[in-house]
């Protein structure tokens, strides 16, 4: 349960899928055709409230989204924005202290809640007849928290804990943060979104404060809800309760220009650890770029699963790897990253490891993949995507990842993209992006624990 | 395909998950399941549920083929059967298998369990009929290949190295040890380096042929499907699948005795991981649901949970702390776990223990008993969302015998639990004396008292 972020990705992948796969037709039951339509609104104060009706689900999620991660925050403040996601779940006058999942819970409920380097968010999972709960909840702690000193201390505590479990103690995560405060430098995707440990430290009540009142406000945030609700009801419930919020100063747009790396970066982490690590990241554009698609495609074929080229080569024929392979993270706000990565098997070489995840790029550089291969990362992509429909927690997070990103309806056109994208167009991005003078390298070292650097 | 690792993160627990930990038997009337129920010719058992919302099929099938079955001295044998399923066929090689269902963006394989080995299936409606098909060879004709046997091996014990830098699985490997002995529940599922190397082609071909029989399985079908297309597939791929002469499971009961023991694992951490527990019930225990409802407001209720507003919410020394009873066919086990900086250990033990004794004390009040109710028989749909969720579930209401109404019997259980009910269980399966304690942690930060040593 730790690790739900991976699990978290998956997700928020395997849901884009929009109506085109028709089922056959069944008494009591609606085609994803004719359901699954998204009914979008906007408050007077600037909220955006999207509904999708799906009327097979037994359950609603009611999420609300803030465009609030850590790229907002400033050198010497990191980790303010998950900080504050924390404490929402402290109280407010109304509720009283820690009583939101205890509330949800009783109603047989589940919540949540998640920071990203360009989001926060809020999610229940309830029965449909229970939305009311989360409507009133939500809205009260958009403005409402109490942000008791003391508990904001204990919380904090809480979250240097979460650091240490994570980061700390885990030397491939380590090696991981590095690389990307390597890789980066004019740009907030530098720090963890978890913030640095010296930072947390030293951040107060005020500054979570400040930046609570600033960023969430109704223009700086959409609300979501999936399942078979009754949209003018959900509706009217929703005006009611955060239409009376008044709007915020708008806070302003990001200007984030990473600038050209001109040759190879390497860093190294030395850490108690049994076998080395090394992961290699490129910069890339995000979705809302063409060559994404192709990009997304390119993962797939090193990587999608035991057939993809990662995998057969390091780990089933030449047998140097215990774990391999490449991702892309299209679904940030500003381009990021994609990666390779691998373990070499005991006894085997990390530089081996390194070169040959390097001869798998290089070789569709020479030549282009395989019709079928292209074909097949597609397939997968698609078949993800109609899997999420299985949900409305996941359809819910797919509109939302993309209305964060600019629009729900870029959803089509990711789609649209994806299908055309041939061999030779994942041949030229594998050229123009995996370059070896813009790439990042991080590798651990193991070492023995009274050798770790403390 | 875009997967992106380590870059949220969650500040709160998934308590889906928590609660999935008692054997996903937690359901509510309000939710009802339509599951057609038959045994095949063959004794295989199946369940169908038909959800056509989604054109989408997930199977999971049951086997009564874990590491109960195999010798102490070839530990790991269950789960390398198991894991080379999908690494060759009579008429497909590993690439073969891998490629086709891939292909079609679906998955196929299996692993190996305690009680039972899941083989499963996902895959999109339009591709059934291949999906099916590589189900059924794997499980029918798997051909075991020698070199597909050394890869397999030098890659478990790859992992097994590689997670010793996991001091979560560590912690919980040794709390496993200590609490079943030499039952096979003691062992990792992986064996170790010394039993995997004493694993032969022969070991594996046999248990194969023992243990993965129709009159010992259980299928559970889930998605855009129909009972007759379903016995349709069945009759065309897994016609071949007869009854064999395996014994049924001989019992391997748990010894229940407690005793008091300490281990500890000194490495470089900032934090103390700590398990604490002893053995507790099993399955059929007529205790199970007042266990459940103690439980809950014990420490697997997340926030709901005693633990986790005090050792959390009020003293924020834990991001994460839950207590689970594992409960399986032959017994189980009750544990806390938790992670804290090295520094504060023994305060994090304390305030488990005390926990535990105040539980054992005094009732739980009236609304603490009833927020366990609600939650539990009211979260079902939120819980088991997804087909695939609700396969595992229905094969192990199967597998543990809880009767075709247990979905709406299983209100009726909750309900009935009383504060007394509460009270006399945790006083019976917890113990603030007899506990396994497990430290992996900087030992030298973290200066165990003598009392936890």
């Amino acid at each position: 349960m730790h690790r739900t972020l991976i699990l978290f990705i998956a997700i928020l992948l395997s849901a884009i899928y929009g109506c085109a796969h028709t089922v056959r037709e069944t008494a009591g039951e609606i085609k994803p055709a004719e359901n699954g339509a998204v009914y979008e609104e906007t408050l007077e104060n600037g909220l955006k409230v999207f509904v999708i009706k799906d009327r097979n689900a037994p359950l609603a999620v009611f999420e609300i989204w803030y465009n609030a991660g850590s790229i907002n925050e400033q050198i010497g403040k990191t980790g303010l924005s998950h900080l504050l996601e924390h404490m929402m779940f402290k109280g407010t006058p109304r509720y009283g202290n820690k009583v939101f999942s205890k509330i949800i819970n009783k109603a047989g409920g589940i919540d949540n809640a998640g920071t990203s380097h360009d989001y926060a968010y809020y999610f229940q999972k309830l029965s449909p007849d229970r939305l009311d709960l989360s409507i009133d909840m939500e809205a009260d702690r958009m403005r409402n928290l109490i942000m008791d000193n003391g508990e904001f201390l204990s919380e904090r505590d809480v979250v240097m804990e979460e650091r240490r479990m994570r980061y700390e103690d885990d030397p491939q995560n380590l090696v991981f943060e590095e690389v990307v405060a390597t890789a980066f430098k004019n740009n907030p995707y530098r720090w963890p979104v978890i913030g640095w440990m010296e930072d947390l430290k030293n951040l107060t009540r005020a500054d979570l404060m400040d930046y609570y009142r600033k960023h969430y406000i109704p223009n700086n945030a959409f609300i979501v809800i999936a399942g078979n609700v009754d949209v003018p009801d959900v509706m009217a419930k929703i005006k009611r309760e955060f239409g009376p919020i008044p709007k915020g100063p708008e806070t302003g747009k990001l200007n984030i220009q990473e600038p050209v790396q001109k040759g190879e970066k390497r860093v190294y982490v030395k850490k108690e650890a049994e076998l080395p690590y090394v992961i290699s990241v490129y910069k890339t554009p995000n979705v809302l770029d063409e060559d994404s698609y192709a990009l997304d495609v390119l993962a797939g074929v090193l990587s999608g699963g035991k057939s993809g080229r990662i995998y057969r080569g390091l780990v089933d024929e030449k047998r140097i790897a215990l774990s391999a392979g490449a991702g892309y993270s299209n679904f940030n706000k500003y381009p990021f990253i994609f990666y390779l990565e691998g373990t070499p098997l005991p006894g085997k070489n990390i530089e081996e490891v390194e070169n040959a995840l390097y001869e798998e790029v290089q070789k569709i550089k020479d030549q282009p993949p395989a019709e079928r291969e292209v074909q097949k990362a597609k397939n997968q992509i698609e078949a993800e995507f109609i899997i999420g429909q299985d949900s409305v927690y996941s359809q819910a997070m797919v509109l939302a990842q993309f209305e964060m990103l600019g629009s729900w309806k870029i959803k089509d056109k990711y789609i649209e993209g994806l299908r055309k994208v041939t061999p030779d167009d994942v041949q030229r991005v594998a050229r123009k992006y995996l370059v070896v003078d813009q790439r990042t390298v991080g590798t651990l070292i193991p070492v023995k624990k009274d050798e770790s650097v403390k | 395909m875009g997967k992106i690792k380590r870059i949220n993160c969650y500040s709160l627990l998934v308590t889906a998950f928590l609660l999935f930990t008692l054997h996903c038997s937690l359901l509510t009337a309000a939710y009802a399941l339509d599951v057609k129920r038959q045994v095949l010719k063959n004794g295989l058992k199946l369940l169908v549920v038909e959800r056509h919302s989604v054109p989408i099929v997930r199977i999971s099938i049951g086997i009564n083929a874990g590491n109960l079955h195999e010798p102490v001295d070839k530990a790991g044998l269950a789960s390398l059967v198991a894991g080379l399923l999908t690494e060759g066929t009579a008429k497909r090689t590993a690439r073969q298998i891998s490629e086709e269902i891939e292909f079609v963006g679906g998955s196929v394989g299996a692993s190996g369990g305690g009680d039972y080995v899941t083989a499963s299936l996902s895959v999109l409606k339009k591709d059934l009929d291949l999906g099916f098909e590589l189900l059924s060879d794997i499980i029918l004709n798997p051909s075991f290949p020698e070199q597909e046997i050394i890869k397999k091996k030098e890659r478990i014990k790859g992992a097994l190295r590689s997670q010793e830098d996991d001091p979560g699985y560590l912690s919980s490997r040794e709390f496993k040890k200590a609490v079943f002995g030499d039952h096979p529940y003691g062992r990792l599922l992986t064996g170790t380096v010394e039993t995997i190397d004493s694993i032969t082609r022969d070991d594996i071909i046999n248990f194969h042929a023992g243990h993965y029989v129709p009159e010992n399985s259980i299928m559970a079908v889930v998605g855009d499907i129909t009972n007759e297309e379903i016995e349709q597939l069945i009759q065309k791929h897994l016609g071949g699948w007869h009854p064999g002469n395996s014994s049924a499971a001989s019992r391997h009961d748990v010894n229940m005795t407690r005793e008091r023991k300490t281990i500890t694992i000194d490495k470089d951490l900032t934090q103390a991981n700590i398990v604490f527990g002893h053995t507790g019930i099993s399955r059929d225990n007529p205790d199970y649901y007042a266990v459940s409802v103690m439980n809950y407001i014990l420490g697997s209720g997340g926030f709901s949970s005693r633990l986790m507003q005090n050792i959390r919410d009020d003293k924020g020394l834990v991001y994460d702390i839950s207590s689970y009873f594992g409960a399986d066919k032959f017994g189980g086990s009750f544990q806390v776990e938790l992670q804290t900086k090295n520094e504060s250990a023994n305060t994090a033990i304390a305030e488990v223990l005390k926990e535990i004794n105040q539980i054992r004390s005094s009732p739980v009040t009236e609304n603490e008993i009833a927020d366990a109710k609600s939650f539990l028989t009211g979260s079902f749909p939120m819980r088991i969302e997804t087909g695939a969720r609700i396969a595992g579930f229905l094969v192990a209401v199967e597998y543990y015998g809880l009767g075709s109404d247990y979905i709406d019997k299983y209100p009726e259980y909750i309900n009935s639990v009383t504060r007394e009910d509460v009270l006399r269980v945790a006083k019976k399966y917890l113990d603030p004396e007899k506990y396994i304690l497990v430290v992996v942690a900087d030992q030298e930060k973290a200066q165990l008292k003598d009392e936890y040593k």
